[in-house]
């Protein structure tokens, strides 16, 4: 019986496929954004000889990765998407300050169940979080897909990693993410897909930490399926209790710690209380992997009335407008401005080390997103730890790498 | 003769081009060509010469999607990668660009600096020693892209996707 991505790729195919076969495949969605737009329009133009793309409904375009511009050259390249989304008649444009390509995408309802989604960004496997096949491809293979809307691809085999029990105090998705990679280790999925069983629980938003931080094991894409869940789509793929898979790790949750992969690695991963005592200059919640509502309001529940260690700075970038918004609603919002925190412009903002908080050299931030290779926040000399939300804030608080749970007042840190 | 250059595992696209140094931030393009490892292995941007070939361990090309990491190494002429293992959304890149990558751990047996023989066609590096190294061959569908110079002149000349009947 098949795994889900040969659920989709059927579909999407238009006859059954088994893992190893090399497909043909319609794709449903193109997401493109800001930082390699301007390459992938000159082939689609210039190499393809395409004027068009194929489906403008089908084409989404977001300005995220450095928004608001940082630069006049950046500016121009912002202009020129623009113009080329206008000319081309495509009605889904996300400008600056919508939010990160991969929530907005989900909140605006374009990425559904059973797709398959192409976009010019590695975390595209993201939209696994609503049980689409989302897979990040570079400048060329999306530039093809926009002329012909059509990719091909090779259906991955499948690896599971299943959760067993649920979420001890203080403990979230993203350290059942980084012990996935701890014991994948970062090439532990290549060529593969990852399917999460066992995590029912978690909202559209926590489910899309485990998928975004499933390319950092090598995953083509990383499905939780939304059986259960109010979406709808072309197709709702499944757990098949039948289907091959290449390997299944199973995770009991109930004896999870707080997980921290050090630098530079992602998959350096180790236990916090492993570590010993690291200070920490900056702290930095957002992006695609965890800055959601969810975890500005983890972030906000130990901060609550407390603040910020003397000398260290948290920096806030919610991951969409509309995380943002319901942050401000119900006092999250100001809960991390009282303790001290900062707020940045809804988008990727320091991730890829271009703006808004890039890191100077012998740095140490603790950081909530998905890379903490050399360089990636800005020096080479900075070192960048990864953890959730409830570390981050723990952090926060004391300066150095923290145990949420010896800061919390008994409370579950996990969302509703 | 080609130069050898050897590289560690896990080398992400990150230490390949750093995002810092993406097109976007850039007046012109072609400067990417200074940036290759800029960080990593500064020396290498300046010495490499067309046709030179990357040897490094398992895992290359980790990370982003940025297909300015391998656009930056066809800038300066890379000839071939040869890895164990290669990061899937990397290799897709280097084979669009028409990057022929070959999936073998010559790590131990090819030294950094090493001046060798590529022979493409026949899938072989003669060393300056007279050791005969064989690559395996790439699948069917892979030599197909190479054959046209990367997926764009495949797709114009075929009309169709790699892989796919005709
Ligand atoms: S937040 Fe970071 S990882 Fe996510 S899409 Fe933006 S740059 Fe990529």
């Amino acid at each position: 019986m098949p795994t889900m991505s040969e659920q989709i790729l059927s579909r999407v195919a238009g006859r059954p496929v088994r893992a190893g076969d090399v497909v043909t495949a319609n794709v449903d969605l193109v997401m493109v954004h800001d930082s390699l737009a301007p390459g992938i329009i000159r082939i689609l133009h210039q190499e393809l000889g395409a004027e068009r793309v194929w489906d403008p409904q089908r084409v989404a375009v977001v300005i995220d990765h450095v928004a608001p511009a940082a630069s006049v050259q950046t500016a121009e390249k912002q202009q020129e998407v623009r113009r080329w989304v206008r000319t081309q008649g495509i009605p889904n444009l996300f400008d600056v300050g919508r939010g990160i390509s991969h929530p907005v995408l989900v909140e605006e309802g374009l990425a559904q169940p059973g797709m398959l989604i192409l976009g010019s960004d590695s975390h595209s496997t993201a939209y696994g979080c609503v049980g689409a096949f989302g897979s990040g491809m570079g400048s060329t293979d999306i530039a093809l897909a926009l002329a012909t809307g059509k990719t091909w691809l090779r259906v991955p085999e499948t690896i599971v990693v299943r959760a067993r029990g649920t979420f001890g105090f203080g403990v979230g998705p993203k350290d059942l993410a980084l012990r996935a990679a701890r014991l994948l280790r970062a090439d532990g999925a290549t060529y593969a897909a990852i399917e999460w069983h066992g995590v029912e629980q978690l909202s559209v938003m926590e489910r899309m930490t485990l998928a975004t931080l499933s390319i950092e094991m090598g995953a083509k894409a990383g499905i939780i399926s939304p059986a259960g869940l109010d979406l709808t789509g072309p197709l709702v793929p499944t757990v098949d209790a039948d289907a091959q898979y290449q390997t299944v790790v199973e995770i009991d949750l109930g004896q999870l710690e707080p997980q921290v992969s050090a630098p530079h690695y992602v998959d350096n991963v180790a236990d916090l209380s492993d570590l010993g005592r690291v200070a920490v200059d900056v702290v930095y919640l957002g992006t695609c992997t965890n800055g959601h509502y969810e975890d500005m309001a983890v972030a906000a529940q130990i901060l609550a009335g407390r603040r910020l260690a003397p000398g260290v700075r948290m920096i806030v970038v919610p991951a969409s407008a509309q995380a943002l918004q319901r942050a401000a609603s119900d006092g999250t919002l100001a809960t991390l401005l009282a303790a001290g925190a900062t707020i940045g412009t809804p988008g990727c903002g320091a991730c890829i080390g271009r703006h808004m908080g890039v890191l100077a050299p012998g740095e140490v931030c603790l950081f909530t997103g998905n890379r903490n290779f050399r360089g990636r926040m800005g020096s080479p000399e900075a070192q960048i730890y990864l953890a959730s939300p409830a570390v981050a804030a723990a952090t926060a608080l004391t300066g150095y790498l923290t145990d949420p749970r010896t800061v919390m007042d008994g409370q579950p840190v996990v969302s509703q | 003769m080609a130069r050898v250059w050897l590289f560690g595992p896990d080398i992400n696209t990150d230490q390949i081009v750093p995002g810092r140094y993406a097109p976007y931030m850039l007046k012109d393009e072609s400067e990417l060509r200074r940036y290759p490892f800029i960080e990593h292995r500064p020396d290498f941007a300046p010495n490499v010469r067309p046709g030179d070939i990357i040897v490094a361990g398992k895992n290359f090309g980790c990370g982003s999607s940025r297909e300015y990491a391998p656009l930056a190494l066809r800038m300066v002429g890379v000839g071939a990668i040869i890895a164990p293992l290669f990061a899937r959304i990397f290799f897709r890149n280097a084979l669009n660009l028409g990057i022929p990558c070959f999936t073998a751990d010559l790590t131990s047996e090819l030294a950094d600096g090493d001046e060798v023989e590529l022979d493409l066609e026949q899938g072989r590096i003669t060393t300056s020693d007279g050791r005969v190294i064989h690559l395996p061959p790439p699948p069917l569908f892979l030599r197909e892209v190479w054959a046209a110079g990367g997926i764009v002149p495949f797709y114009r000349q075929y009309g169709r996707f790699p892989g796919e009947v005709a």
